[in-house]
């Protein structure tokens, strides 16, 4: 059995170890899983992208057009677009875990169909939030 | 240092002692401000798909309204909150270093001030007129 060598405090333990990730095949609960913790850690630095937007907006017009310019590039638009996709996936996300909390939601089916709805959704609210901005443009 | 092979912890020294009551603090923080990105993030995406294209005028005038800064306000507030005890709680999972792990939380504090005061800063310059 692997062992792991963990130290608690002074003293080091040789404890065994569970199976770890590798030792499971992907399941879609897992890729949700770890797509919230990707997503909250996009936003997390996405959080950078809205601070630069309002101090461009706070400075004056002519930074502000400059990135703007920056952020309307394709490039600029790539990562806007995956933002938005971050965003409203790890909504969805946290909806996923306020029904989880209430103690509901937790038989393979639920989490199967929540998974594949908030992904589908993901993309689709996401592709409806560009149209209408593009829209309105 | 001691190593043994025993199953036993340093968990025995403070058995008995009671909980901290701190354990149910961040979980329940991530909830509060979970549920106050949901709302508030549905008025950011609102907010910048009407400003999509606008010129500098525009999006200075629409920020002017209290209407739109209080609440962005609060979004910035329930955000460095929130992603601050969610970062925390991805380094507290990955990064085991002891020294490590407590630089990594500071900083994580660090950008999740500056990055909010930075954000307030300006939406209070654009509301307050400068
Ligand atoms: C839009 C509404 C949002 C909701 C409903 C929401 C909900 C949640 C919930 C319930 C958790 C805890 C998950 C768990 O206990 O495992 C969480 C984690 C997290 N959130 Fe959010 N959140 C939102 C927005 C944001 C934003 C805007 C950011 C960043 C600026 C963010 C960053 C994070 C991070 C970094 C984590 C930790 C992920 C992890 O531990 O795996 N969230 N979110």
């Amino acid at each position: 059995m692997a062992v792991a060598k963990s130290t608690r405090g002074n003293v080091k333990v040789d404890r065994p170890l569970s199976p770890h990730l590798q030792i499971y095949s992907p399941l879609i609960n897992m890729v949700m899983s770890i797509l919230h913790r990707m997503t909250g850690a996009a936003l997390y630095f996405g959080s950078l992208l809205l601070a630069w937007w309002l101090i461009a907006a706070a400075t004056g017009p002519s930074y502000f057009n400059y990135v703007n310019g920056l952020l309307g590039s394709l490039p600029g638009r790539i990562v806007l677009l995956g933002f938005t996709w971050a965003l409203v996936h790890h909504a969805l996300g946290g909806i996923r875990h306020f029904i989880w909390d209430t103690g509901r939601g937790y038989d393979l089916k639920t989490i199967d169909a929540m998974s594949w709805g908030s992904i589908i959704l993901s993309v689709l609210l996401t592709a409806l939030i560009w149209a209408a901005a593009l829209w309105l443009k | 240092m001691s190593t043994n092979s025993t199953m036993r912890t340093p968990l025995k020294n403070v058995r008995r002692l009671g909980s901290a009551k701190e354990g149910a603090d961040h979980f329940w923080k991530q909830r509060v401000t979970g549920v106050a990105n949901l709302v508030l993030a549905v008025f950011l995406i609102w907010l910048l798909v009407t400003l999509v294209g606008a010129d500098h005028a525009k999006v200075k005038s629409t920020l002017a309204s209290p209407l739109v800064s209080l609440p962005l306000l609060l979004l910035i507030g329930s955000a460095m909150v929130h992603m601050r005890l969610g970062m925390q709680t991805i380094i507290e999972d990955y990064v085991h270093g002891e020294g490590t792990k407590i630089v990594c939380l500071m900083l994580n504090t660090f950008f999740a001030i500056i990055v909010g005061a930075a954000s307030v800063f300006a939406v209070m310059r654009l509301t307050l007129g400068a």
